[in-house]
């Protein structure tokens, strides 16, 4: 199941204030997009519309469906969503936390998962690693652990579109290369990888695209390269960055 | 915190776990079918309940015992799988049924009515008000903070309704007719499953029964909402909805519960915890462990009550506030060295 994700004209309005408006996106299956842009520039907003968390106008399709027409459930099954801060209120196993990836597939009870939901989070434990402590409870695990088990019950869930919202946060560096690289090869497989993050250098590096949101509107979006250019940078953002290849992938570091 | 995978939070464990205290819940329901002025074997106590023995065990059983007993276990179930259902939709170990102010608002309906002579303690017309009572709360909860409020303005509501309940209850309290009334009143409040017929049983159970089917059905979203509301919602959880289905089904039940028994606190609160740990802290297997917990705890509270001896009769509303308080600070306590932990570390 992969399809293109289009969006158009989308607005959102949170407390009668304009957060997004007309912002128009086609985003391909089976690539990584990052979303940039300053604080309060409407990205986090732009993931729960395509979520279905917030009222919005406009039009968010994925292939010939209009998600708004979807019931929640069935569009749990098609967007996964990870929120920021990777919550976890009950000391459950990592195994079951994994699990709720396939709740929108009615698997609501860990202990009785079909075939297909306990192949789907066995594959997502062992592709982000996180085998070693499924027995464990979530909240006795690490920043970086923990970061890798929600990333797990993300990718159990099996759906054509993944949005993150800053998945590398509080995390280390080695942490944050091995989340931006399996959420990359998430994409390799026909999944369409939307992320939100801070870290312009992780967006150059790791994003088949980048889409520059400015003050609720869209003011770039393309290649790293293009849309990441020095006055792109100068103009959103207001600083200066060295730009450079390093093996074949752009470099990008914030400088003045 | 946990246990491992044999651990007593495993499926066969917690299948055993489960059925340990159903049997418990047994076992203190026939205890309590015997326990009283008169003392009945267990085999005067079954071949009563089967309608055989003699005539004054089988009135005594059937009568006066087994309506108490069955509304303990009612009751005590409800209290704790409403605790357990509060904690999983608040995601606090400290929530409790009582939170968003039905238990009060029942129990001022029923109040109400004893006060204005217009009922005796134990008449009909007096759980039908605080059932009304509490129905009453939830349509002014969701007036005064929205169908969609988040859960920080439905606590707030839940704290002035329970606040106004209070102050009328205490009104009701003030204007009674007589001294006698407000002694009535003052007695009724404590909570006591005494002298309750099988019409009580009657009248309260088909809320218990549907209060508590309300908020089992809710199970798989409590364990989604593990994650936070926003995870949940984009797991296809309604949360809004589910607040108003948890908040429908503590009423009924709990509102239920207060209009045949007064005020019973603290057992919906320490329930959910002492079964937690056999459900390695899933809230959604953590329901009906919660609710057989709270069975055993009221039944064995109100056989307690009839064993101590003391020329008054303790209510056994009393005695679960008693023993409910000391366990509740223990909770604040283990809480605030579990967070002295995390500083330290």
């Amino acid at each position: 199941m992969t399809a293109d994700l289009r969006i158009r004209d989308l607005s959102v309005r949170l407390g009668g204030r304009p957060v997004l408006s007309g912002v128009s996106l086609e985003l391909r299956s089976g690539s990584f997009v990052a979303v940039v842009g300053p604080n309060g520039a409407g990205k986090t907003s732009l993931l729960r519309a395509i979520a279905g968390l917030v009222p919005h106008a406009g039009l968010i399709a994925l292939g010939a469906e209009n998600l708004d027409r979807l019931s929640a459930r069935a569009r749990a099954r098609r967007i996964a969503y990870l929120p920021q801060g990777h919550e976890m209120h009950w000391p459950l196993p990592a195994r079951d936390v994994v699990a709720l990836g396939r709740f929108p597939h009615g698997a609501a009870d860990p202990d009785r998962l079909g075939e297909a939901d306990r192949e789907a989070v066995a594959e997502a434990m062992r592709v982000t690693d996180t085998e070693a402590f499924a027995d464990r409870a979530v909240t006795e695990l690490s920043g970086g652990e923990r970061a890798r088990v929600a990333l797990a019950r993300v990718f159990a869930a099996g759906a054509p579109v993944i949005l993150a919202d800053e998945p590398t946060a509080a995390l280390d560096p080695r942490h944050q290369i091995d989340v931006m690289s399996a959420l990359r090869a998430r994409a390799r497989c026909g999944t369409l990888v939307i992320a939100v993050t801070h870290d312009l250098g992780l967006a150059a590096r790791h994003a088949d695209a980048v889409a520059v949101l400015e003050a609720g509107r869209l003011a770039a979006v393309g290649p790293p390269a293009e849309a990441l250019a020095p006055d792109c940078l100068r103009r959103v953002f207001g600083i200066e960055a060295f730009i450079g290849t390093h093996q074949g992938a752009p470099v990008l570091v914030p400088w003045s | 915190m946990s246990g491992g995978p044999g651990g007593p939070g495993g499926t066969a464990g917690r299948r055993i776990a489960v059925a340990a205290l159903a049997a418990l819940a047994i076992l203190l329901f026939l205890v309590s079918l015997g326990i009283g002025p008169v003392r009945l074997s267990p085999a005067a106590v079954a071949a009563a309940l089967i309608g055989r023995g003699e005539e004054t065990a089988l009135v005594i059983v059937r009568e006066i015992r087994l309506p108490r007993a069955l509304l303990a276990v009612a009751i005590g179930g409800i209290l704790g799988l409403c605790g357990a259902a509060m904690q999983g939709l608040l995601r606090n170990p400290l929530a409790a049924p009582s939170l968003f102010g039905a238990p009060q608002a029942a129990a001022f309906g029923a109040v109400a009515t004893l006060s204005l002579g217009l009922a005796d303690a134990l008449s009909f017309a007096l759980p039908v008000a605080g059932i009304a009572g509490a129905f009453l709360s939830v349509f002014l909860l969701i007036a005064v903070a929205g169908r969609n409020a988040g859960l920080t303005l439905l606590i707030l509501a839940g704290l002035a309704i329970s606040s106004l309940a209070g102050a009328a209850t205490a009104l009701a309290m003030n204007l009674a007719p007589n001294p006698f009334a407000a002694l009535e009143i003052a007695f009724w409040l404590l909570g006591s499953l005494e002298d309750r017929s099988m019409r009580h049983v009657l009248m309260a159970l088909p809320f218990i029964l549907a209060g508590g089917a309300i908020l089992f059905a809710s199970r798989g979203a409590f364990r989604a909402l593990t994650l936070g509301e926003e995870a949940a919602q984009s797991l296809g959880v309604n949360v809004a909805r589910l607040r108003l289905l948890v908040i429908a089904g503590v009423a009924l039940g709990v509102g239920a519960s207060v209009a045949v028994a007064g005020t019973i606190g603290f057992i919906g609160l320490v329930a959910p915890h002492l079964v937690r740990p056999l459900v390695r802290y899933d809230p959604a297997r953590l329901l009906v462990p919660a609710a057989l917990a709270g069975s055993c705890l009221l039944t064995a509270a109100d056989i307690a009550v009839r064993v101590i001896p003391s020329t008054t009769d303790i209510k056994v509303g009393v005695l679960t506030s008693l023993i409910g308080v000391p366990f509740f600070l223990y909770l604040i306590l283990r809480e605030r060295r579990r967070l002295g932990a995390g500083l330290a570390a």
